[in-house]
């Protein structure tokens, strides 16, 4: 067993020091492999995050929301279409919800403007009081204690004190979010008394949560059901959308470390032929050769590898992912401040490290073992 | 016995550079752990969006399609214009629902209604 560690350790020394004479070409490959490790595992981790976090605030959802339909656009649900599904058994939590969009033109940011549900008494709000989300808060530099003004696009005017900010924590819930009582928002939105946004709906049994829309949707035939497993999947299907978009944006970058990798592993330079040929000559087996270059490229590929990937954890994690922030971003001024609670999907961080670090270890092998089963003779010449 | 200076063997570097990687990476286990998944934060994100009976979150919140992406208009796509088909950077990177819900409830999609 020593006899085994001593003869690799006595590779390794000698595959280090072939590494140090071509530093400049390995330090620059070492530092694409990084870069290119902690671009994709950016992309891997903040992808998986933003699923667990968004999964969390889904959990909570309602189990279904029913939206009024008319000429294919939305409508407002009625009291007395809410009084149709409260007579259905099994539906424990019905009320219509009250919520909308104010574009505000002094910040140029949309706000949520909703209504507190009625059965949340630690959200309950009189007339003229206002609860805000972190990105309001911010954006219009507002405590508690101070008032927010806004403008309805009809030129109404709505002065609101405000008596909490909601917690920075919950930025990626409620970020955008203006809650009001219902008497100002029916005000503000000149809406009727018995007109509401949509209806949501809690079942008690988690079982029936389809049965029972299915029998809304009877009930109400111009509405749409969503539940809240279809909500789960529409985001299943967003994170996968722009997961996949940004790594499909990045197949040109992973294609061209496969060029530059194959080249360099692959296309053995005169000296390097001529090296092995010389240890071949003074005695080294294949194995050996094999060996020592097999050293060389897993001590590259898997350095970068654990750099790229630590980098990666601290862009996403520590510094909330500046640079995939401005891909999101787009033209929000509202954008959420949130950090990503750490998760680490193992499957996925295997599969980037299968995908990476094995190929460039195989690209090393096939030429390797080539000239170093060829006569030394042959190949110093 | 005359002792004459050794200079480090490549192995030893080499195993130093790969211990000082580990060790970074395992440092973000820590960190990790240490955090520990923000259990809390995320419980209270799940009771707020219990009590406000919230669908959405509040990432992409430059358009009104994009903010609810649950409850979007199905024509927001063209309220704009007839050719505004990605009008907002956020349309590039929001797909259409795959599963979008019918007006009624299919008996064979149980879970899709």
């Amino acid at each position: 067993m020593s006899d085994w560690f001593a003869r690799q350790r006595y590779l390794i020394d000698y595959a280090a020091a072939s590494l140090w004479r071509r530093k400049a070409k390995n330090l620059g490959l070492w530092a694409i492999f990084v870069g290119l490790i902690f671009i994709l595992g950016s992309v891997i981790l903040f992808g998986s995050a933003i699923r667990r976090e968004a999964g969390h605030v889904l959990a909570g959802s309602p189990d279904v929301v029913a939206q009024a339909m008319r000429m294919g656009r939305h409508d407002f649900a009625l009291t007395s279409d809410i009084d149709k599904l409260k007579s259905l058994r099994g539906a424990d939590r019905i009320e219509g919800r009250l919520w909308g969009y104010l574009y505000d033109t002094s910040t140029a940011a949309n706000y949520t403007l909703q209504v507190p549900s009625a059965y949340a008494p630690d959200y309950a709000l009189a007339k003229g009081e206002a609860i805000v989300g972190e990105g309001v808060a911010r954006l219009r530099k507002l405590t508690e204690g101070r008032y927010l003004f806004l403008v309805s696009p009809a030129s109404k005017f709505l002065k609101l004190k405000i008596t909490k900010i909601l917690p920075p924590g919950s930025a990626l819930a409620s970020s955008d979010l203006v809650l009001v009582s219902p008497e100002d928002f029916r005000a503000f939105f000149e809406l009727a008394h018995d007109q509401f946004t949509d209806i949501a709906m809690r079942v008690r049994n988690p079982n029936e949560v389809n049965t029972i829309a299915g029998k809304g949707a009877l009930a109400l035939k111009h509405y749409r059901f969503i539940t809240r497993s279809s909500m789960q999947r529409t985001y299943e299907a967003l994170f996968s959308w722009r997961e996949g978009l940004l790594l499909a944006m990045l197949v040109g970058a992973m294609l061209a470390f496969a060029i530059l990798a194959f080249d360099k592993a692959s296309g053995l330079s005169a000296q390097e032929r001529r090296e092995i040929g010389i240890l071949k000559a003074i005695g080294w087996e294949t194995s050996d050769v094999i060996r020592m270059k097999l050293w060389e490229a897993g001590l590259i590929s898997l350095t970068a590898f654990l750099a790229g990937m630590a980098l990666a954890y601290a862009h996403v994690f520590v510094m909330s992912a500046p640079l995939i922030e401005a891909v999101l971003k787009g033209w929000s001024t509202l954008y959420p401040r949130f950090q990503l609670a750490p998760h680490v999907d193992a499957l996925q961080v295997a599969t980037l490290a299968f995908l990476t670090v094995v190929p460039y270890v195989a690209a090393v092998l096939a030429p390797i073992w080539r000239t170093a089963s060829a006569d030394p003779d042959s190949v110093m010449r | 016995m005359t002792t004459t200076y050794a200079p480090a063997r490549g192995s030893t570097a080499a195993f130093l550079a790969l211990s000082v990687m580990a060790a970074l990476a395992f440092l973000a286990l820590i960190h990790a752990f240490w955090r520990g998944g923000d259990n809390d934060r995320m419980m209270q994100n799940r009771d707020l969006a219990f009590a406000l009976d919230l669908t959405d979150i509040a990432l992409f919140p430059e358009a009104r399609y994009a903010r609810h992406p649950n409850m979007a208009d199905l024509h927001s796509a063209f309220q704009d214009g007839p050719l505004s088909f990605e009008h907002f950077p956020a349309g590039t990177l929001i797909a259409p629902a795959r599963h979008f819900p019918q007006g009624h409830v299919s008996d064979k999609e149980h879970d899709a209604p």
